[in-house]
């Protein structure tokens, strides 16, 4: 049913469609309209299962990593600072590979202390193990969440993934989202089957200390069940289209490439601005098309390539900085269109919540085309 | 021992894990110049030193560690640490 809401309600609701059995989080700015309406549902029993409060994000995610291990659907929402207090868990979580989801609403990071949007918290967790989703849009942020929990719990993965989406510009903002109904959720998304359970009658111990020669082998099952999990991404994708008519069977998606000399790519909310930008691009006689990176996570390098086949100029948009490097994923398209020929520029835009307008998309695209780029883009020098 | 998913492990003895291959010094027992005063089974932090039935004493290697407290503490000096070869 199409419904006019807020995008942290969108994902509020999806998150009880999924039936979760533990909800254990901490509030912080922009995720907290999420956890305070799952806090509700759970008090009014629209929710079958515990809301845990916890006096910190590494307790919350904690008792999460206990109540999955116990045979639980987990979930966990939180951004910036509070995903930072969770790296120790988050690390822990994907090596005892333990299921969940986890939302964040992307903020920066400090310091300098800042409420807004860009992409630093999630991608400085890009090797901690677990998948990562980027929404475009509040349907995508709310359909990424069934989608997410059906992967994270396949037996064939068994790795928590985290959807993200950008704080504000969704998570505040009122969208018409299509919201499934219970059945139709329930006819996609069966009950979670543990693979391993703490069960005090079957005594197991999870995550035993592995010597030298143990946790290498380890760390390599860990990174087969990523690719694994690229794979039932594009399955579970796929699935989804059949039961609600929206397809998302690919870890990337193209717009408007047939033609394209020159490729933007991006991740997350800036994709609907640059859609709006390539189509006036467009209009204007301009080659221009978008490149949309759903998954960071396993990082979709074979689709990238098979995608900007026909390109000259790759333009990444990064809302994130790698310091003493560049952005994330201009390192990554890098090294994946390696030896094409592909000209690849990286653009550090839109920094602790900086606009990027149409208007900044189409001048990404001029310095593409002269040539410059790698560089922070719209820097005011005037403040330097 | 084969890999479980997320390193997970039935109720098991800690004897399974035989820590001796962490060794880099092994002690080599002389009970020619043992006095068998039995303060190198007394000393050992893994109880890995046993008695024999000459009443003098060996280490089972499967479980030294080799931190050489035996023969650090022997009187009779009867205990001589060697570097393993691996």
């Amino acid at each position: 049913m199409l419904k006019i809401t807020e995008g942290s309600y969108a994902v509020a609701e999806a998150v009880k469609l999924c039936r979760p059995q533990v909800i254990a989080a901490y509030p912080i700015t922009p995720q907290t309209h999420i956890v305070e309406a799952l806090a509700e549902m759970v008090a009014n029993c629209e929710i079958d299962g515990e809301y845990i409060t916890v006096e910190s994000e590494f307790s919350a995610l904690s008792a999460c990593l206990g109540a999955s291990a116990a045979g639980s659907r987990a979930y966990s929402a939180t951004t910036s600072q509070g995903l930072a207090l969770m790296f120790e868990v988050c690390f822990n979580m994907a090596g005892l590979r333990l299921p969940m989801v986890m939302t964040i609403a992307n903020r920066a990071l400090g310091a300098p202390l800042s409420i807004w949007n860009d992409h630093q918290d999630t991608i400085s967790l890009r090797d901690s193990g677990w998948f990562q989703l980027y929404a475009e849009d509040n349907q995508e942020a709310t359909d990424l969440h069934f989608i997410a929990y059906k992967v994270s719990e396949d037996h064939n993965v068994l790795l928590p993934g985290m959807v993200c989406f950008d704080g504000f510009i969704l998570s505040h903002t009122y969208e018409p989202v299509d919201m499934p109904v219970q059945e139709e959720v329930d006819g996609y998304l069966p009950p979670f089957t543990p693979y391993h359970r703490l069960d005090a009658g079957d005594p197991i111990s999870m995550g035993m200390y592995a010597t030298p020669e143990y946790y290498m082998e380890f760390r390599y099952q860990i990174q087969q069940a990523m690719e694994q999990a690229g794979k039932t991404l594009v399955a579970a994708g796929k699935e989804f289209s059949e039961h609600f008519g929206r397809d998302y069977g690919s870890l990337v998606e193209g717009y408007r490439l047939d033609g394209a000399d020159t490729a933007l790519i991006a991740m997350g909310s800036v994709c609907g601005t640059i859609k709006d930008a390539v189509d006036e691009m467009r209009d204007a006689g301009r080659k221009v098309g978008l490149l949309k990176l759903r998954a960071f996570r396993p990082f979709p390098e074979r689709e990238i390539v098979a995608a900007l086949n026909n390109v000259n100029t790759v333009a990444v948009l990064d809302k994130n900085i790698s310091l003493g490097n560049s952005g994330a994923a201009g390192t990554e398209v890098k090294a994946a269109l390696a030896g094409s020929g592909i000209t690849v520029l990286d653009y550090v835009i839109g920094l602790g919540g900086r606009d990027v307008r149409k208007r900044d998309i189409a001048r990404v695209v001029d310095l593409a085309e002269k040539g410059e780029g790698d560089m922070f883009y719209g820097l005011r020098t005037e403040v330097l | 021992m084969p890999l479980t998913i997320g390193c997970a492990a039935r109720p098991g003895k800690a004897r399974r894990n035989l820590t001796g291959s962490w060794r880099v010094f092994r002690p080599v027992f002389r009970p020619e110049e043992c006095t068998k005063c039995g303060l190198c089974a007394t000393v050992c932090p893994e109880g890995c030193v046993i008695e024999t039935e000459e009443g003098t004493f060996i280490p089972d290697y499967d479980y030294c560690k080799g931190c050489g407290l035996c023969a650090e503490e022997c009187p009779a000096k009867a205990i001589e640490m060697v570097q393993e070869e691996k």
